[in-house]
């Protein structure tokens, strides 16, 4: 069976739901140095159930566009330093199953 | 919409929904608000749905309801790497009326629900957020919403936004969580032909099963494990402690593929196609991490007041009793034309001597217990494993023989002492 059946990583996994997304981020990183000098573990790069954020090199990416708005990221980040929000209404990730 | 209305419901989830119904059901006029592109949309459970607190609100519902598979058999599986020793309780009295519970998906589930809603009279709009509750002299009377002119006012406002209470926590009810006040659940629907689910879950058509995991599903770590049957799909999933996942740098989605190829899963599986992918955080800090859930002109009910009593994976029940008790409340409310948080605490009473608070309360230090020490999910469960295969392994030494080596197994008088203490401590906090 191939991975997408199997859909064992994480894009392949994201590959199944469905997400309207808005054209702005409702997730904000609020001081982008906290990350860069004082988080060496960046968690969040790992507990996030979509994996939204990535760091590249000297900055924390979001990609709010798949985000399952579950607020592990308001809650974990050891910093506070995520402005969470909800997506607009109609918004954000759509569950059609379960 | 500039209306006022006797009561707004922030979130149709199955608090919220509830909620509503009774609301309209009792001549309220009611307005129900949900930020999805429809109730359910952004709901997410194991699947778990209890018939009796459901039956409260819309009696045998089951005959018309999407419903997936009445549980006729629970078990639960302690897993090591290799084995699991498993108990289970079947009974058939479960799979007629009046039933115990239910497999649902929620998407569908939700929907039908908040259409019962709306058929008593309760006005029902998506697509809208609740950005903040008006707030006039500490009272609540009304939210402000995302839509343009988005003011709505009311003489209640009830909060039932889920485990990410945004408007609870702005008004000060209760403060940020902590990462272990809550569990990251990562679920897989998976499709598979009904009759193979039948087959290898010990089913005839029309029952179902739900198997609860606890030990090597988390590695370990606090939390549980679960896959259940629906009609021709099955939710499988895993959630743990936040808490948990930092202190050992895992990848929550990776627990989740640890779980599907568990050689203890696996052969469940098999075969199945994934449809969906779903992460959801639940409320499990328990009866200590409530907050404040009545104030002047609102009350907070579902995930949003933290009611969910994890060791039972019990929260969808609990949400749907809130918000059954929060809408006899305003009716009261109403009648007499009081509002005060005085007049509305009776929700607040009557909730916790009812079961929700019960239980709450019989589990108050359950969660925190398990986190603290986490030898119970990393070396007890691994140790019965052991004493089971010891026992029932034939291999010419005597049953006094294995006796004798399953406590010498357990360790040093000291290591069982400890073991002794840690299971009187486990008893306190369940009893």
């Amino acid at each position: 069976m191939g991975e997408q059946k199997n859909a064992q990583s994480i894009e392949a996994k994201q590959y199944l739901v469905r997400f309207n997304a808005d054209t702005k981020s409702h997730l904000h990183v609020k001081d982008e140095d906290i990350c860069l000098t004082q988080c060496p573990d960046k968690i969040c790069t790992i507990f996030c159930p979509a994996e939204i954020y990535k760091w590249e090199d000297i900055r924390m990416h979001v990609g709010y566009e798949g985000c399952h708005e579950c607020g592990s990221c308001r809650i974990g980040c050891p910093h506070q330093n995520i402005r969470w929000e909800y997506p607009k209404g109609g918004h954000g990730i759509v569950f059609r199953l379960a | 919409m500039s209306e006022k209305f006797d009561a707004i419901v922030v979130g149709a989830g199955p608090a919220g929904i509830s909620c509503a119904h009774d609301l309209a059901k009792g001549g309220a006029n009611v307005l129900l608000i949900e930020r999805g592109e429809y109730p359910g949309s952004k709901n997410v459970m194991g699947g778990v749905l209890y018939r009796k607190m459901m039956e409260d609100i819309i009696p045998e519902f089951y005959k018309e309801a999407p419903l997936e598979r009445p549980i006729v058999e629970q078990r639960f599986m302690m897993m090591e790497k290799e084995s699991a020793l498993t108990f289970s309780y079947k009974g058939l009295e479960w799979g007629k009326e009046p039933y115990n519970n239910f497999t649902v998906l929620r998407a569908k589930f939700d929907q039908w629900f908040a259409d019962k809603a709306v058929q008593q009279g309760a006005i029902l709009i998506n697509e809208t957020v609740v950005l903040e509750c008006i707030v006039e002299d500490g009272k609540v009377v009304g939210v402000r919403t995302d839509r343009p002119d988005g003011e709505v006012y009311a003489d209640v406002v009830v909060l039932a936004d889920g485990v990410n209470s945004l408007l609870a926590q702005s008004l000060g009810f209760h403060k940020e969580y902590k990462p272990n006040e809550v569990a990251l659940a990562t679920m897989e629907v998976l499709k598979l032909d009904k009759k193979v689910i039948e087959d290898r879950f010990n089913l005839e058509e029309n029952q179902g099963c739900t198997i609860e995991l606890f030990g090597d599903a988390t590695k370990g770590i606090v939390g549980t494990g679960f896959l259940y049957t629906n009609k021709d799909t099955l939710s499988l999933g895993v959630g743990t402690l936040l808490s948990g996942l930092i202190k050992h740098k895992i990848k929550p989605y990776e627990l989740l593929e640890y779980v599907k190829n568990h050689p203890m899963i696996r052969p469940y599986i098999q075969g199945s196609e994934p449809q969906e992918y779903l992460a959801h955080l639940i409320p499990e800090g328990g009866y200590n991490s409530m907050g404040k859930i009545v104030g002047d002109g609102v009350i907070v009910i579902g995930d949003a007041s933290q009611l969910v009593n994890a060791i039972h994976r019990e929260g969808s029940n609990l949400a749907m009793t809130s918000g059954r008790l929060a809408a006899e409340t305003v009716l009261l409310a109403k009648e007499a034309g009081d509002f005060s948080e005085r007049r509305l605490d009776h929700y607040r009473v009557k909730l916790l001597d009812g079961f929700v608070g019960q239980d709450m309360k019989k589990y108050k230090d359950s969660t925190h217990h398990f986190e603290k020490f986490p030898q119970y999910f990393e070396q007890y469960i691994p140790m019965i494993n052991r004493a089971a295969s010891q026992m029932f392994t034939v291999d010419g030494s005597s049953k006094w023989e294995k006796q004798k080596k399953i406590m010498k197994d357990l360790g040093s008088t000291k290591e069982k002492m400890k073991l002794a203490r840690d299971i009187y401590r486990a008893w306190k906090v369940v009893k």
